[in-house]
């Protein structure tokens, strides 16, 4: 690592600071696939503003109908890669749900997700919500004030369901972190019932993004977590109520890759670093001037090929606001973040607590140590091909080089508990203590057999 | 005679020649669901009035009111259903919603010339390198328009139907000259025959990722695995017709084919396949009704380029136009297989020489 560096650095110092060759190709046409949601916005933008065509690429996007479909497709080479959930690579990496070494060499963004609850849900939590000096409700709101209505649902004899996009999405680990954090148990996976629902307070089911409001509606799911624009849609529709943000529960938490089948990268490097060039440069144009392109941005996205829900529902939560309540307008400057805090670097820390969640909730079936987090960070996350990118771009005069972290060690520094709402900090260097940290949780050498934790 | 007879007796004879034409033209007009055309120009040329008013009113006026009053009673009752994307449309929004994906559309074309400039930039880049080999036409990247998933539908029910028919066909006959062979198809004609196109799916997108691994070939693997659903489902109404047509032949003709000792390919082409011919017919219109619903479905779950897709599209987007674009779909996905079947319909009347339609 250090040694590409050096020589990068070498490299740089030699050359003219003029334009560098354009890049030799392997391919220079392919289709990337994504699903209809904000955080595609990279994407979209890379196309429309030309950065793609700048790299000598003709790139079809393609929308794919979940994201299931999204990773076959990937792994079996219609689509050269896609806009993936961070746990996916990590998961099809080691054979979690499907096997297949599936690599990324950036991130997308940050934050980004929220919480909704039904309307009825909304009502019935409310008097358990502590309120501002002006009646609002006070924020970040607790799983806490869930508890009750689970407990009236219990008492009326009905399952208290919610859904989250796919069983390795950070949708998924962000509702089981809000709910353990209020003393919620959301249930365990075992490698004979992978429904997750061993030990359930609260049911988790699956339901695609775009398809949340709609199932929320017709009363089979009575909350969700997901990504935008599906939280502010249940709030124009009038049918939720969003209770908190991902930001809220742990701030600039990491969310989608760009994921590539490690085939498609050894065989295509050039083409790889061209893809990753022109998403760098279109995270640092969503974000730069103080967000000044994202009206821009929410043009792009509304439009049908891409996001295509109406301007005002994309534009609630692109332009550093949130609505929760109907009304209640909140300013949150940081709810999606492109570029800034690095977002785009590919932290092997960041894959450590999505695996962290994974053997929390019995994904992981046994006990790993803590080389085994790093190990499989290390074959999936490539920071290598993105600071090689990055340094093209720096040279080209597209990019600072004082934004980005040239010097890590894929660790970001611990999270600190005030970032976090449970307040338990976070180091991806030390997985198993962080495990031993969360009050709900498998820990140790416990294993989750016959419908019952054990150990 | 006058000067005025004779004129009288050319008339006459060029209205008489203008009815053997109309009547003549008529038989088109029926099969393209033009009917109402004939009793107009026969009255236009001077025929009973009344009576071709009559037909005029049962061919034209009544499917037209009946289409009226479809619309007005859609136009009436669609605001009355409030959903969560606000109320269902009515023909006007739906209209408004076809004329803005015609201007997206040009606007497409547009950006797709500009697309095939820096093709041929690149092209000319590499041929002054000197590596023409690289040199090749690349399709547009861009999102399709509306006509273009359109077309790529119709490019993709008919390859299915030709694979299709190509297959049950010769299968049928077979099914027909040959008892055992009809013995020997009967039990898989009736379990695959009854098998949804979400059911073939997985297995057709497996199988064909498997065998055409190749990702720059003729086809795209996508289109491939709607047009192979498409065959799948769509072939035994052709196969189950073509084998009734060809078991149902006169014996006398059969018999006849004896006497000459004429040989199989012979018997087939001269006796076999003429006698059939009308069945096969009625087999292949019923194929390809089902294999354009099929191809929906396919496309729908798959998300393969085309209407199907468009229509999953906008049901995800959700925003406030995407009920006025599905149901604009759903209006053309109707009026495309119509005129699939319309097609199909004069085919047949054109080898059969028959009135069975």
């Amino acid at each position: 690592m250090k040694r590409t560096l050096c020589t990068l650095a070498i490299a740089t110092a030699l050359a003219t600071p003029a334009l560098s060759a354009p890049l030799e190709l392997e391919q220079d046409v392919l289709t990337l696939g994504f699903i209809k949601l904000t955080d595609m916005a990279p994407l979209a933008v890379a196309y429309e503003q030309g950065f793609f065509d700048d790299e000598g690429l003709f790139v079809t996007l393609e929308s794919q109908a979940n994201w299931k479909v999204l990773l076959d497709r990937v792994i079996d080479g219609q689509l050269a890669g896609a806009h993936m959930l961070a746990g996916q690579p990590l998961a099809a990496t080691m054979g979690y749900g499907t096997q297949a070494h599936i690599v990324t060499p950036i991130s997308m963004d940050l934050n980004g997700n929220g919480i909704t609850v039904s309307q009825s849900v909304w009502d019935s939590m409310r008097p358990h919500i502590p309120s501002q000096a002006d009646g609002r409700p006070q924020h970040p709101i607790s799983a806490r004030a869930l508890a009750p209505v689970i407990e009236q649902f219990n008492a009326e004899g009905r399952a208290f369901n919610m859904g989250m996009v796919f069983p390795v999405s950070t949708h998924n680990y962000e509702l089981r972190y809000w709910l353990a954090a209020g003393g919620i148990n959301p249930g365990y996976y075992s490698a004979q019932d992978i429904t997750g629902q061993i030990d359930a307070d609260v049911f988790l089911s699956v339901t695609p993004p775009p398809q949340m409001p709609a199932t929320l509606e017709a009363g089979t799911i009575n909350g969700y977590s997901v990504g935008e624009p599906w939280n502010q849609q249940a709030v124009i529709k009038g049918i939720g109520v969003p209770v908190i943000t991902d930001y809220e529960l742990w701030k600039n938490n990491p969310e989608k890759v760009l994921g590539f089948s490690a085939k498609f990268v050894e065989e295509n490097p050039n083409t790889t670093l061209a893809v990753v060039k022109a998403l760098i440069r279109a995270a640092i144009w969503l974000d730069e001037d103080n967000n000044a392109n994202r009206e821009a941005a929410v043009d792009t996205l509304s439009r049908r090929e891409y996001v295509g829900a109406d301007r005002e529902v994309i534009a609630a939560s692109m332009t550093g606001s949130f609505e929760y309540e109907s009304g209640d307008i909140r300013p949150i400057p940081d709810f999606n973040v492109f570029f800034r805090y690095n977002a785009t670097y590919p932290f092997y820390s960041d894959a450590v607590w999505t695996l962290t969640q994974m053997r929390r909730w019995g994904q992981i079936a046994d006990a790993k140590p803590d080389s085994w987090y790093d190990e499989l960070a290390r074959s999936v996350y490539k920071p290598d091909i993105y600071l090689q990118a990055a340094q093209m771009l720096v040279d080209e005069g597209h990019a600072e080089a004082a934004d980005f972290p040239w010097t890590s060690d894929g660790y970001k520094s611990p999270t600190p508990a005030a970032d976090v709402i449970d307040g338990i900090p976070f180091d991806g260097r030390t997985p198993n203590a962080y495990l031993d940290s969360l009050p709900i949780g498998l820990k140790g050498t416990q294993t989750v057999n016959d419908g019952a934790v054990h150990g | 005679m006058t000067i005025a007879d004779s004129d009288f007796a050319t008339t006459e004879a060029r209205r008489a020649r203008l009815f053997t034409r109309i009547n003549a033209a008529d038989k088109w007009l029926q099969m393209l669901g033009l009917a109402w055309i004939t009793p107009v120009l026969k009255a236009a040329v001077g025929d009973n009035p009344r009576a071709q008013l009559v037909e005029i009113w049962r061919l034209l006026l009544v499917p037209l009111l009946a289409v009226i009053g479809f619309v007005a009673l859609w136009g009436v009752m669609a605001p009355k259903v409030q959903t969560s994307l606000g109320v269902i449309p009515g023909p006007g929004q739906v209209w408004a919603e076809m004329v803005n994906l015609h201007h997206d559309a040009k606007a497409k074309s547009e950006k797709k010339a500009a697309f095939q400039i820096r093709v041929d930039a690149r092209n000319e880049k590499l041929i002054a390198q000197g590596r023409p080999e690289q040199v090749r036409d690349i399709a547009y990247t861009g999102a399709p328009s509306y006509y273009d998933q359109i077309w790529t539908s119709i490019k993709t029910v008919g390859f299915g139907f030709l694979i299709a028919s190509a297959i049950a066909i010769p299968l049928g006959i077979l099914g027909g000259l040959s008892p055992t062979a009809s013995a020997a198809m009967n039990p898989l004609v009736q379990i695959f025959k009854p098998v949804s196109p979400l059911a073939w799916l997985p297995i057709v997108t497996m199988v064909v990722s498997a065998l055409y691994v190749t990702n720059d070939g003729m086809f795209t693997k996508s289109f491939m695995v709607s047009a192979v659903t498409v065959t799948l489902c769509s072939m035994w109404p052709t196969l189950i017709n073509t084998s009734l047509g060809v078991a149902s032949i006169d014996k006398d003709l059969i018999n006849v084919s004896k006497v000459l000792k004429m040989s199989l390919w012979s018997k087939i082409t001269k006796l076999v396949l003429p006698s059939a011919l009308p069945l096969i017919f009625t087999g292949l219109r019923l194929s390809l009704g089902v294999g354009w619903m099929v191809l929906i479905a396919a496309e729908m779950l798959a998300q393969n380029p085309g209407l199907g897709k468009f229509v999953w599209d906008e049901f995800q987007n959700g925003s406030s136009q995407s009920l006025a674009r599905i149901i604009l779909a759903v209006l053309t996905i109707g009026l495309i297989g119509m005129m699939l079947d319309r097609v199909m319909c004069a085919l047949q009347s054109l080898f059969t020489f028959s009135n069975n339609r």
